[in-house]
């Protein structure tokens, strides 16, 4: 039989897998570029790394990794863009897997953006 | 982590149109791209946009497919759930303009369809899967049973309920508070709860959906129920022809029993409370709740007199509550949000959302929740998307049976129970039919009157005799041999069946003739006076003639039409023969140049 506190800890322990279908605007989006310019840079394990670490990291209630299409810096590919809610879009451009678990880990989870992969540091490199 | 959820409907419709085997396909896709880990496939309940269907929607976008078939299934892995590309051309829109751009498309709740519903029985379905029960805990399941049983006092859950002004669903509108209360009050050992899902309206499906979708809805309302009565038996009463809707429930009923949310002493509380289905064999009249009763006592589907109500001499000469699919899929929300939320929520004295299976001559057939009050032009116009083919609103027939009809000209009448009574119909289980300028008043009567002389389950004279007689009448004028005192006989033998019948099903069987006398009086007179049918539906009273003007003498018409009844030589003018034409319209569709017609 269940108690409350069981009861408590199922409802926990679910709502992070079934947030996704409540989409209310307020989670932060990790979003991918998959197309094909995006692929063919490597993107494919990008996203995999992306979302074994918002998992890792037990982030799967707030947070939502997503794929688009090309966005039209193909040179800068694999791009991830991160969008929080009432703060600036955060695009990280030349992704790797490494990266984009240091990403999840300092920014999506610390609260500090990575600057060093930010398309700003690119550029100005 | 999974990144993305693709929900497809398992619900009755969509399940027809094959959305199960898009399951297997998808399923088989995803495995051979490696998504498998990524992605999930959970099937849900109804969607409400059966029209459409079999749907798909993919989270996080919340991008919604319709009309999918197995061959664009790899599409949509490739392009969506790899690229995060929307394919567009299955996306649904309002416009249903397959070429929108990707950016332009609405996610499912922008859509005109769902903007102006309100999703209070139906919250859970299209979103959870019905058969994992840890899905609907998620989904604040089984909060509203732990707090009412760890913190409040059975008279504490009745007064809430009271207060909520929450009606029953299934009919007649009886406030639930109120009958609860009346049950509790009865003193007795045993007493039971039961739950009417015996629904059988023609074209009404929100009980089925609701049980399909969120099964666990209706069992946590029912233990709350029992809870609050003092009753420890529960009893769904559900068609056979649901096999759907029963799989789930058994299924849900198993997990509940497993959690210990059924069973003996639930939370530690103390309080003990069983379930159990019972299937009903399709009779129309076991949707009457003592006819109900009766069967689940094994005895033949027949009704019983009331007084005594089943609140005080129900099931087995029992105490016994018993509420419709929808009624109970609201308590678990009421108790967990409050009575001034819902209180905020409809009319003065209707609070809370209705669910409507919207079918007929509408573009979007399917099932909507709205908050009561709402307009039937809402309904028809924005959610259901107006009429096909350009045709005219003629009227709405709500209540099924045992309703009647909203003409065009209270399109804007806020639906609730009183308005509907105040225009001559009712809530009903919440079917809403909807007509157009091709549909004959005179026959839809009839319909339903067929409908009802079958359904009469013979127990009581009025019903049994004064409906066979009613819809002898109505086949007299719609074949063109009626009078003027037919029309007097009618409403006279109706208000005596309204008055004498032992059930609801009689009592009300004659309003689809007294409401559609009441609005078009002047199409049964068109029958009687000028034997025409204004809608040219009345077999009997049309003729199918051919424009000379128009013909040109191609002799289709005549090769097509199965009883030569038309004549006519090559390049000249044909001419159909009425006494031997058998009305089968065949010539009407074979013609190249519109020129047939019916008189």
């Amino acid at each position: 039989m269940k108690t409350l506190a069981e009861l408590a800890e199922i409802r926990e322990k679910m709502k992070g897998k079934v947030a996704m279908r409540q989409n209310d605007g307020n989670e932060t989006r990790i979003i991918v570029g998959m197309g094909t310019c995006g692929i063919a840079a490597g993107a494919r394990p990008v996203l995999s790394a992306l979302v074994e670490a918002v998992s890792k990291e037990k982030l799967e209630e707030s947070v939502t990794v997503t794929q688009t299409g090309c966005i039209g810096i193909c040179q800068y590919e694999p791009v991830v863009e991160v969008i929080e809610p009432g703060k600036d879009k955060v695009t990280y451009v030349k992704m790797t897997a490494e990266k984009a678990q240091r990403v999840v880990a300092e920014h999506i989870k610390g609260g500090k953006v990575v600057a060093e992969y930010t398309i700003g540091a690119s550029v100005a490199k | 982590m999974i990144r993305s959820h693709v929900l497809i409907c398992g619900g009755t419709g969509c399940t027809s149109s094959g959305s199960m085997k898009l399951q297997t396909i998808l399923e088989q896709e995803l495995a051979n791209r490696g998504l498998t880990d990524e992605i999930k496939i959970v099937k849900t309940g109804c969607f409400g946009l059966c029209e459409h269907g079999p749907v798909m929607i993919v989270y996080p976008d919340g991008t919604f497919y319709s009309r999918v078939q197995p061959e664009d299934i790899a599409e949509i892995v490739e392009e969506h759930l790899l690229k995060g590309r929307v394919v567009t051309r299955l996306a649904y829109t309002d416009t249903g303009d397959a070429e929108a751009k990707a950016d332009e498309l609405p996610s499912l709740n922008d859509t005109a369809f769902y903007r102006s519903q309100q999703r209070i029985a139906l919250r859970n379905c299209g979103v959870i899967n019905p058969e994992v029960i840890d899905e609907y805990i998620a989904m604040d399941g089984y909060k509203a049973l732990g707090k009412v049983l760890t913190e409040m006092k059975p008279e504490e859950v009745i007064d809430i309920i009271t207060k909520s002004g929450l009606r029953g669903r299934g009919g007649a509108g009886f406030p639930t508070g109120r009958k609860w209360a009346f049950a509790a009050a009865t003193p007795g050992e045993i007493k039971y709860v039961c739950c009417n899902a015996d629904e059988g309206d023609p074209g009404a499906f929100m009980d089925r959906s609701v049980l399909e979708g969120d099964p666990h809805a209706v069992i946590e309302a029912m233990t709350i129920a029992g809870y609050a009565i003092g009753a420890h038996q529960g009893y769904v009463y559900v068609r056979a022809e649901y096999p759907i809707a029963i799989e789930r429930l058994r299924i849900a009923i198993e997990q509940a029993k497993e959690y210990g949310l059924l069973g003996k002493n639930i939370f530690g509380s103390g309080f003990d409370f069983e379930l159990d289905l019972r299937f009903g064999a399709g009779a129309f009249v076991c949707g009457e709740e003592t006819a109900l009763m009766t069967s689940i006592e094994g005895e033949r589907g027949e009704p019983r007199p009331r007084p005594p109500f089943p609140a005080v001499k129900g099931l087995f000469g029992k105490p016994t509550v018993l509420n419709n699919v929808e009624t109970y899929a609201n308590i678990p929300l009421i108790i967990n949000n409050g009575v001034e939320w819902f209180n905020s929520i409809g009319t003065e004295t209707s609070k809370g959302t209705k669910v409507f299976a919207l079918v007929g001559k509408v573009n979007n057939t399917g099932l909507v929740e709205v908050p009561m009050g709402t307009p039937l032009r809402t309904i028809i116009e924005e959610i259901g998307g107006g009429i096909p083919n350009g045709k005219k609103f003629k009227a709405a027939q709500t209540g099924g049976p045992s309703g009647g009809c909203i003409p065009a000209h209270l399109i804007d009448t806020p639906i609730d129970y009183e308005n509907l009574l105040s225009i001559g119909s009712m809530m009903g289980s919440g079917g809403l039919i909807v007509m157009d300028e091709d549909t004959c008043m005179v026959d839809i009567a009839k319909f339903f009157l067929e409908f009802t002389v079958d359904e009469s389950c013979g127990k009581c004279t009025a019903c049994r005799i004064g409906t066979k007689r009613l819809l002898q009448i109505l086949e007299k004028i719609t074949s063109g041999n009626g009078t003027m005192e037919d029309l007097d006989t009618l409403e006279e033998l109706a208000a005596h069946i309204k008055t004498t019948a032992l059930c609801g099903l009689g009592q009300t069987a004659p309003n689809p003739i007294l409401s559609t006398l009441r609005y078009f009086r002047d199409e049964y007179i068109a029958h009687i006076v000028d034997k025409r049918c204004p809608a040219g539906v009345c077999k009997a009273l049309l003729s199918y003639v051919i424009d000379e003007e128009k013909c040109k003498g191609c002799t289709a018409c005549a090769r097509k039409c199965p009883v030569n009844a038309i004549t006519g030589s090559v390049k000249n003018p044909h001419v159909i023969d009425t006494a031997k034409c058998i009305k089968c319209g065949a010539c009407v569709e074979t013609c190249r140049f519109d020129a047939i017609y019916k008189k």
